[in-house]
Order: C-alpha cells, then sequence, then structure tokens
C-alpha cells in the first residue's frame, strides 16, 4: 500500500490486513512501555490545514509509539491564503526528507492532487466532505472487538444518523461497513443526504433503531441551521436524536457510536455513560491503534519482529 | 471547399485581402503567385468564429493576452474571436473595449471583437451604455462568468436593444443555487464530496430568458449550453419563432462529470462537465440545428491557479486549439455542418457575415482556414500558443487540424505554424 486515501481505493483486502494488524497494536498499547521501533529512522510529517485536536494527537501517538520521527505543521488557513500555495508547502516540506505525509484539509481531493507533487505516502486525515479512512477504519475495528465479528461484517445491521452530505466520516463509515459485508443504511432529511446515491435512505428513525446492531450518530453542526438545512436543533434532535426512548428500544447487544466531538441534548439525549452500547471512548483508544497499524503498513519493514519492545 | 452554399473543388486564388479568382480543380498554381499553400487532401473553409473566448487582457495577462490568445485562435482555424468582458477593468465602456480591439489589430493573427458587458462592471445593478458601445462596433453584450440575476433588470435591457443592433448573451446560472459548486450534482459528487452545481441552475435562467424574450421581442443569445433540459427548451423557444440562438463548447459534448475522479481542477469548468445523457443530448442540439454554433469558452488559467484545491480553483478550461479537433473526433454530423457551427453560424451572431464566414467566392475577404479532416493528433500542452497550459485533452485522440489560416489575404498559420 502506498497512500492511504480512501477506503474505496484500498479495497477489501487492504481493510482486513489493517485490522487484523491493529490487534498487534492493540497489544502494544497494552504494554508496560507500550514503544517499538518499527519506524525507527521514519518521519512522519502531520501537515494540518484545519484545525483538528484529536486527530492530530492520535496521529502523533501512533508515530511516536512506533519510534517514528513526527514533524507537525499546522497551517492557519489565513496565512496560506497570503502567501505560500498548497504545492509549495508539500514540496518545502518533502525537500526535508519525510517519508509519509498525514495531510487534513478543507477541501475534497487534496490528498490526490498532493500525491502528485511528492514521493512520499499520503495519509488521509480527513478531506472536505469527502473521506475519513482511519476514522472508518478504527470504527470497523471498534465494531469488531465490540462484538467479535472478526470474520467480517455479513448481516449486520448499521444505521448511519445525521448529516450524511456534509460528512466525510459518513461516507468513509459507509465505505467500510459494506466492504465487510454489513447492509447500512443513511438516516437523514433530504436535505442532509446526498444528492444521488445507492445506499438506503429513510427519514424515519423510529423505524430502524429496534433493528440496527450498530447506531451511529453523526455529528451535528450549528451552521447547517443558517443554511436552511433543517429547521432548528430542537426539531432536528427530536427527529435524528438518540433520545431516552429510542435508546429504550435498542437491542441489548446493539452499539452507539459517535466520532466526536459530541453534542450532547442534540445528537444523544441521553448520558453516553449510562448506555451498555456506547462504545464512543473505545473508538479513540483504537484510533492510536489504527493509525499505527496505517504508518506500519505504509512504511514498517512487513516484519513483527520490529514490534518487540524497545529497551 | 466547403462553404454555406456547398462543396466543390477548386484552386484559390487570393489578392489584395480577397478573394481574387476560383480556378478549376487541375489548374496548377500560376507563376505570378508568390506563396502557394498545398491544401491536398484538405478542406478549404471561410475562418471560424468564436462566440466566446477569455483573452484575459487587460487585467489577467499571467494568464493570456490578446496577442497569445489570437495566436492561439489563428492555429485553431479562426479569423475571429468574440473577447470577453469579464476584463479588468471590465469592457463596459469604449475606453476599454477600444483597448482590446486595437490589441487584436496589433497581434494582427485574427479579428478580435471585444464583447460588451451586459451590466456596468458586470455588477448585475445598472444597464451597461448599449448605443455607445454599439458605436464603437460591439454587438454581442454579456457578463459572462456570472448571468444577470435580476429578472427585473433582465428585462429592462432586453427591452432597451430593441431598437440597437445588439444581442444579449446570458451566462445562464442562478447563482443561488450554485453556491460553492465545484462540479455536476449527481451520483458523481455525491462520492466524491464535493459540492454539486445542479442542471436546474442552468435550465431555470434559460427559461427564464425564453420567457422574457417573447415578452419582450428581443433577439438573445444563450452561452455554452450544457444540460439535455436546456437543449429542449432552446428546441421549443425555435419552434415557437423566437429570436433565440444558442452555443456549445466542445468538452460539453465530449467530456463527463467523471472526469473529476482524479480531482484535478483542470476539469473544473462553468458550467460543469455534465453526464452521457447531457452529453448526447449537446450532440443531437448540434445536430438538428437547435444549438447554432460550437464557442469554446477558451478559458486560460496559470498553472498555480489549477493547483489550489478544487473548490478553490477557478473554473475554465483551454479551447481555441483544440475544437476543431474535438469536433470532429466527437461529433458525428456532415463536415459541412460542423464547418457550418464554427463558422458562417457563429458570424452572424456575432454580426460579421460581411467579412467572416461567407461564401468563398470573387470579391469576397479572404478570411480562410485550410484544414486536414482526418489528420489524427494529440495536444502537447508545452507547444501550445496559449500562455496557459490548461487543456483537458491531454492524451485524447483528435480528429482534424488546422494547416494553414488566411486573415484579410496574409497567411498568419501556415504548415499548422503561426507566422507572427
Amino acid at each position: 500500500m502506498k497512500h492511504l486515501r480512501s477506503i474505496a481505493e484500498i479495497g477489501p483486502g487492504a481493510v482486513a490486513r489493517l485490522l487484523d494488524l491493529t490487534d498487534h497494536m492493540v497489544e502494544i498499547n497494552l504494554r508496560p512501555n507500550p514503544k517499538v521501533p518499527a519506524l525507527r529512522g521514519r518521519t512522519v510529517c502531520n501537515l494540518f490545514f484545519e484545525d483538528s485536536t484529536r486527530t492530530r494527537l492520535s496521529f502523533e501517538t501512533a508515530a511516536r509509539r512506533l519510534s517514528a520521527d513526527v514533524m507537525t505543521f499546522a497551517v492557519k488557513e489565513s496565512s496560506v491564503n497570503k502567501g505560500e500555495s498548497l504545492r509549495d508547502t508539500v514540496e518545502t516540506i518533502a525537500a526535508m526528507g519525510v517519508d509519509a505525509i498525514v495531510i487534513r484539509h478543507r477541501s475534497s481531493g487534496v490528498p490526490w492532487q498532493v500525491s502528485a507533487w511528492t514521493n512520499a505516502s499520503i495519509v488521509n486525515g480527513g478531506d472536505g466532505w469527502h473521506a475519513h479512512p482511519t476514522q472508518a477504519l478504527l470504527d470497523a475495528y471498534t465494531v469488531r472487538q465490540a462484538l467479535g465479528r472478526t470474520g467480517g461484517f455479513d448481516g449486520l445491521q448499521v444505521a448511519v444518523v445525521g448529516d450524511i452530505r456534509h460528512s466525510r466520516v459518513a461516507r468513509s463509515v459507509t465505505e467500510v461497513f459494506q466492504v465487510l459485508g454489513a447492509d447500512v443504511t443513511l438516516v437523514a432529511p433530504a436535505t442532509l443526504l446526498p444528492p444521488a446515491t445507492d445506499v438506503p435512505c429513510t427519514d424515519d428513525l423510529d423505524a430502524l433503531v429496534g433493528k440496527v446492531d450498530v447506531l451511529y450518530l453523526l455529528r451535528m453542526q450549528r451552521e447547517r441551521m443558517s443554511e436552511a438545512l433543517v429547521p432548528d436543533l430542537r426539531e432536528y434532535s427530536a427527529r435524528f436524536g438518540l433520545t431516552p426512548a429510542r435508546a429504550a428500544r435498542l437491542q441489548e447487544h446493539a452499539l452507539v457510536m459517535h466520532p466526536g466531538p459530541m453534542n450532547r441534548g442534540v445528537e444523544i439525549q441521553v448520558d453516553p455513560a449510562e448506555l451498555p452500547g456506547a462504545v464512543i471512548t473505545q473508538q479513540v483508544t483504537n484510533g492510536v491503534a489504527v493509525r499505527m497499524a496505517v504508518l506500519f503498513d505504509l512504511l514498517g519493514s512487513g516484519s513483527h519482529d520490529d514490534m518487540e519492545s524497545t529497551a | 471547399m466547403i462553404d454555406a452554399t456547398g462543396e466543390r473543388s477548386c484552386t484559390v486564388v487570393v489578392r489584395d485581402g480577397v478573394v481574387a479568382e476560383l480556378r478549376a480543380d487541375d489548374d496548377a498554381a500560376d507563376a505570378d503567385d508568390d506563396t502557394v499553400l498545398d491544401a491536398t487532401g484538405c478542406v478549404v473553409a471561410p475562418g471560424f468564429v468564436d462566440l466566446h473566448a477569455h483573452l484575459r487582457e487587460p487585467g489577467h495577462e499571467e494568464a493570456e493576452t490578446v496577442e497569445t490568445g489570437s495566436r492561439a485562435a489563428a492555429l485553431g482555424g479562426y479569423t475571429a474571436v468574440v473577447a470577453m468582458p469579464n476584463t479588468d477593468p471590465a469592457q463596459d465602456h469604449r475606453g476599454v473595449v477600444d483597448l482590446v480591439r486595437g490589441l487584436g489589430r496589433r497581434a494582427g493573427l485574427c479579428e478580435v471583437l471585444p464583447a460588451g458587458c451586459i451590466t456596468v462592471g458586470r455588477a448585475g445593478t445598472a444597464l451597461a451604455p448599449y448605443a455607445e458601445l454599439v458605436d464603437a462596433g460591439v454587438r454581442i453584450f454579456t457578463d459572462d462568468g456570472t448571468g444577470v440575476q435580476d429578472p427585473l433588470l433582465m428585462r429592462r435591457a432586453m427591452e432597451y436593444s430593441l431598437g440597437l443592433d445588439m444581442v444579449l448573451a446570458q451566462h445562464c446560472e442562478v447563482a443561488r443555487l450554485t453556491t460553492g459548486a465545484v462540479m455536476h450534482e449527481g451520483r458523481c459528487c455525491s462520492e466524491l464530496g464535493l459540492p454539486g452545481w445542479p442542471a436546474l441552475a442552468e435550465e431555470l435562467m434559460v427559461h427564464r430568458d425564453i420567457e422574457l424574450a417573447r415578452l419582450t421581442g428581443a433577439r438573445i443569445h444563450l452561452l455554452h449550453l450544457s444540460t439535455a433540459r436546456s437543449v429542449e427548451l432552446v428546441r421549443r423557444a425555435k419552434d415557437d419563432g423566437l429570436a433565440v440562438s444558442a452555443e456549445a463548447a466542445p468538452h460539453h459534448f465530449s467530456l463527463t462529470e467523471e472526469e473529476l475522479r482524479g480531482y484535478d481542477a483542470v476539469f473544473k469548468v462553468n458550467p460543469p462537465l455534465r453526464t452521457v445523457a447531457d452529453v448526447e443530448a449537446i450532440r443531437a442540439g448540434l445536430a438538428d440545428g437547435t444549438i447554432d454554433a460550437i464557442a469554446t469558452d477558451h478559458a486560460p488559467h496559470p498553472a498555480e491557479a489549477k493547483e489550489r484545491p478544487l473548490d478553490d480553483a477557478p473554473p475554465g478550461m483551454l479551447g481555441l486549439e483544440t475544437a476543431l479537433g474535438v469536433a470532429l473526433a466527437h461529433l458525428d454530423m456532415a463536415l459541412s455542418d460542423i464547418v457550418g457551427a464554427l463558422s458562417w453560424r457563429p458570424a452572424a451572431i456575432a454580426g460579421v457575415a460581411d467579412r467572416h464566414g461567407g461564401p468563398i467566392v470573387a470579391g469576397a475577404p479572404a478570411n480562410l482556414t485550410v484544414f486536414d479532416p482526418a489528420e489524427e493528433w494529440q495536444v502537447r500542452p508545452a507547444a501550445m500558443a496559449s500562455r496557459s497550459r490548461n487543456t483537458p485533452y491531454v492524451g485524447r485522440p483528435l480528429r482534424g487540424r488546422v494547416r494553414h489560416t488566411i486573415l484579410h489575404g496574409d497567411v498568419v498559420v501556415m504548415e499548422g505554424v503561426a507566422q507572427r
């Protein structure tokens, strides 16, 4: 694998391989000294054109646990607009000698543009509304772990709820669950659905909530109100939020997931701590392990010997 | 030889800027002739007329100048080019119009016909001085790049244009429906996570302006149609006898939204590349004459602009040097109909039929192009005459290539090489 830019691009084989590799990384993370020499001498640059403390910290932690050198370049958009072009920024960083660039950008497609300008591996840390493949992998891993589904997700019923149209998480999560064999339904009013899709869609959460194995809630952004996409947060929450009544109808084993940061009282009106199926914290924990697996797959020797603890 | 009167074989003799005589085919060149152009296997046609080119000067000379754009035009077989008014300053008053026309004369590669603006500064609020600009030789008025959003203002523009020798050319796009749009709204944009550009945004304004033309009796021209419904609306308007003409760009009958899958901003264009069904409808519209003209929408941009993220990159692609090659490769139409859509039909819309696109007969102005309709070729960006390189046709087979172009009797392109 040269790049990780989208789930669709790497296909089912690579998804399965990365999830298996994540098992090893989880094991490493449980050690007293969770650090291995696997990527010693390799340099990973986090190039973030959009604020994201969580994803950035997760990638930094992952790279450090594999002993890679880490550079972080957080670019305020205003300074880029004033001067240096995207291409110049990327070529400057590449000239310092980096093996992988983790890039996040508010515009869809930037990881593809960037890979034409450097030989470094490109990891998509989120591009516009388009893709967020490491989020999808950590979500798939979390489901596999929580439900013990190592053999794929055949027959698994997944509902992704919320602002699908503007969500890179929704696109990547849908792809990864489908690749693994799950049945995905998108739940949103038509204003928040993509203009055209083959994935089944509904605006009736109540019809689904008692049947799903995974309820995946997306973050609802306040600016959507001013764009006349939904009337107000109260109505959104009433139709598409996880209310106590809906939570009571969830199957016993059903998982509740959220990519964070959560709007409490909007997407979710119950305390996740009181929801037995909520795996939101596990998602964050697994994020580090999945990103370790991705970096190891892209930059590592392929030898598991490199995953012995450092002295 | 192909012109509006038909096809025949002969030798064309040009003297003092006009067609002097037509010799029977087997007459060899005369000893008195000082330049002999080989046209074996080629078509001699009236020079092409582009209704829609962005020459970028004044204001954006880093992308194109009148001279480099004129050279691209001549190499593409054009003897006249309508220069879009979204310059800086805009072509909304006589000073800029005269400047652009003069730059075209100085370049001497094709006749540059500046378009005027519909509204002052293309701002959509006040009418530009049409009569003053008509006096300065302007025949086409447009705010191209944006449509005139205000229906009342557009009605007034049509009413005011009635007594003047001019045509209003609309860029059909309801801006409220395309805020932030990057590509056609449909399956592809949904997958790529890019904001969609609904076909409806174009069709609503096509419909509005057809109805305003019906109401006012004004003559209108619709720029770069890109959707099947737009073509159907124009077809019906023509059936109703309205004075409506329309054009389509080569990329809208040769490329689809699928091209955006690689996230290359070279394929970002306004209006956007659409679906296979739309491409077929544009071809059908050209074939049955609903769409009068092939117009390039030649829109040069420097490489660094097209390297910006897709939502930030400017729309537009080069067209002047490839239009014929794309048309012959992608249109299933009689050769004379394709030449008509490139030459005499746009010449009539641009109001230059007295000197461009007319029948090749003794006494006619010698604005001619000679092209090989069978030559297969591929575009090489580095070899293009345009100052920019944003052609979408790299690696794609084109058919039909211009060999010579003659402007007012001067050979400005000989054997595919610009002479100035």
